[in-house]
């Protein structure tokens, strides 16, 4: 159970949610992508309550959570085919070209359920680049990533929060990033 | 005005005004049945074509009347839980669905012991009795979801919308029935129905019918109250309500 | 840089392009593993052989009972996909992202019943012709049991939606799914046997078909808002 939290995110600027298990770490970010709504309190986005711009917020989020939401029986480039295509139109060429900022192009038609957990995450997160999204929800996005991974995975935050993004990013470990950081700790 | 609406329903006041409507339901119940009884089953000249039969209307009319409207009571509590979020509409429907329940099972009893003088077997498929099987279904659907989900606020709410499916579904349902029966029964098979009273059978009727509402009421208010401890148990004004 | 829109603006895509989107995608994912559409087509066969077998292979009784036995195997058959409706999503984790697109739930909700019709609803409709042979449904009464079916499969998977959208969550929501929507499609059940056992015996059926085409188009309209608010409550 959450109570009394309360934070602000400004662009340019990355908020690193960190707590024990169990402190509401997931269950903050979830209300923050507006899909569970709060007993009390609620979200604004550019001074308005999502209750009313709910659909508007959620086309400029991107939201990447603990599990890979890939579907196996469908390749890598499919998987983001369909789910970025709901939200702009990307084509073939552009979502190949985010596959390999992720390093995982060579896996682009290979079904997602012969790719590795690495190589699983790393797609994730070609598609929260894919989607071109001001602001980023990630919840713990450096698992099943290697040494390699890390380093990209926070070279990317980077670009996107330096570019004038935001992100919300829940970590249980410190995220060494060259770009504005503040912290929120969350007590269990 | 809203602010008087939600305190109207704030549950430490729901628990006290049901405490003290159930004696006056149950005193009006009392009065309304025991006349309804009285003079529908003792003093109403039997049906030139039933014979004395025919007096299992008197619970078997309102049984079947009250079950339709403790399902409409759920749906609409239900609602009012889901669209304002008002926690004492779900307490409300989760009240009414066993009570609705235990009617819809009482109409079609006596509906299918009034089944056995007249048509000489217990069902025949009757399209009032066959819609009402088809109503303790839905309430099965509705009490059975409730439980299903380990998140009570969550359980709480997809009862409600169920029941709200189910409501708009009901007179579809019933038409349906009623057009199945014709093309297969026939007109020969008599129905249930309340056919023309003269007042001698009609008033009592009528008494038992307001005898079971209130009744229905006295009881409704007995099971909100024990819903209401329960969903409320962690708050202070419910350990000191039991306390006294 | 302007906050409110994304790098490199473009508009957002429309509720029709996103409904092909998802029903392509839909599509795609069944035929990928299609021992999954063919097992409730086999189901549907089995459960119609059953009553022959059980009852009596009279060809005159047989085709008193055909239509009734036609129609309950086809609600049967269609219960037994509708689970996967929502559940695939649910559990991997895209129907999150789905809910997140931007795109309405509703329109998520038409989609992928659509599509699922199209699959399991239609399919059946396919193959009744080769079930009514074999309950001696004769010929004639082809062309209204064709489109009854089509009709009341149709209406089936939206009451499918509506009760796979309230147990999504549930780990064995299966039999609480068939236990919420069986009630509601009796009156189905009862136009659409009606509709056939008209045709069969002469007497026109375009009452009950038109009827059907009425609880079709009701259910069509009402059931998206009311999966999609089941969707929401899952969710949350």
């Amino acid at each position: 159970m959450l109570k009394g939290v309360s934070l602000e995110v400004r662009p340019r600027e990355l908020l690193h949610v960190a707590g024990p298990n169990g402190a509401g770490k997931t269950t903050l970010l979830r209300v923050a992508t507006g899909l569970l709504r709060p007993e009390q309190g609620g979200v604004a986005w550019l001074g308005k309550s999502i209750a009313n711009t709910r659909p508007e917020y959620q086309w400029a989020l991107a939201y990447a959570s603990h599990e890979p939401a890939l579907k196996g029986d469908l390749t890598a480039l499919e998987n983001l085919w369909f789910m970025v295509g709901l939200k702009r139109r990307a084509t073939l060429a552009e979502l190949r070209d985010c596959l390999g900022r992720t390093g995982v192009a060579g896996c682009a038609d290979l079904p997602v359920r012969v790719l590795s957990a690495g190589q699983r995450r790393r797609v994730v997160m070609a598609r929260v680049l894919a989607a071109r999204a001001v602001v980023w929800l990630l919840d713990e996005p450096f698992t099943n990533l290697d040494a390699a991974g890390s380093a990209l995975m926070s070279a990317l935050l980077e670009d996107h929060v330096n570019g004038g993004g935001l992100a919300l990013v829940v970590a249980h470990h410190d995220l060494k990033l060259n770009a504005t950081q503040r912290r929120l700790e969350l007590q269990g | 005005m809203w602010t008087w609406f939600y305190r109207l329903a704030s549950p430490p006041h729901v628990y006290r005004v049901a405490a003290t409507l159930i004696p006056w339901f149950l005193t009006a119940a009392a009065f309304a049945i025991g006349y309804g009884a009285i003079a529908g089953l003792v003093f109403a000249p039997p049906d030139y074509q039933q014979g004395d039969a025919f007096r299992i209307i008197y619970v078997h009319a309102p049984s079947g009347w009250i079950s339709m409207f403790a399902y409409s009571t759920m749906a609409v509590a239900g609602a009012i839980g889901l669209i304002w979020r008002i926690k004492m509409g779900h307490a409300v429907a989760a009240a009414v669905a066993p009570i609705g329940a235990s009617f819809t099972v009482l109409a079609l009893v006596t509906g299918s012991l009034w089944g056995r003088p007249m048509w000489g077997t217990y069902w025949a498929w009757d399209p009032r009795l066959t819609s009402e099987l088809i109503l303790l279904f839905l309430f099965a659907g509705v009490m059975s979801l409730r439980p299903a989900f380990e998140d009570s606020n969550r359980g709480d709410r997809a009862a409600a919308l169920l029941s709200i499916v189910g409501v708009v579904n009901v007179p579809i349902i019933h038409y349906s029935v009623l057009w199945w029966n014709s093309l297969h029964q026939g007109a020969t098979v008599a129905k249930l129905g309340k056919p023309s009273m003269p007042p001698s059978m009609l008033l009592p009727l009528l008494s038992m019918m307001l005898g079971f509402m209130c009744f229905f009421g006295a009881v409704l208010c007995m099971r909100l109250r024990g819903e209401v401890l329960n969903r409320e148990r962690q708050a202070t004004w419910v350990r000191e309500a039991i306390k006294s | 840089m302007n906050v409110g829109r994304p790098i490199g603006a473009e508009t957002s895509v429309g509720a029709r392009r996103a409904m092909m989107l998802i029903m392509h995608r839909e599509l795609c994912l069944s035929f990928r593993r299609p021992e999954q559409l063919l097992q409730p087509l086999v189901f549907f066969l089995i459960v119609t052989t059953l009553f022959p077998l059980g009852l009596s292979v009279q060809l005159s009784l047989l085709r008193d009972m055909a239509p009734g036995v036609l129609w309950v195997a086809a609600l049967l058959s269609s219960l037994l996909s509708l689970d996967s409706l929502f559940k695939n999503d649910a559990d991997d984790g895209t129907l999150e992202q789905l809910a997140l697109s931007g795109q309405s739930l509703a329109t998520i909700v038409i989609a992928k019943t659509l599509a699922h019709w199209l699959v399991s609803g239609a399919a059946l409709v396919l193959v009744s012709p080769v079930v009514a042979i074999g309950l001696n449904i004769p010929v004639s009464a082809f062309a209204t049991m064709l489109l009854g079916l089509a009709l009341g499969t149709l209406t089936l998977s939206w009451l499918g939606a509506i009760g796979a959208g309230l147990t999504v969550g549930l780990r064995r929501g299966n039999v609480l799914l068939s236990l919420i929507v069986l009630p509601l499609a009796m009156p189905l059940l009862i136009f659409g046997a009606g509709a056939t056992d008209r045709a069969i015996s002469g007497t026109s059926a375009a009452g009950a078909l038109y009827f059907l085409a009425s609880l079709c188009v009701f259910t069509s309209t009402l059931a998206p808002f009311a999966a999609a608010a089941a969707l929401r409550i899952a969710l949350d």
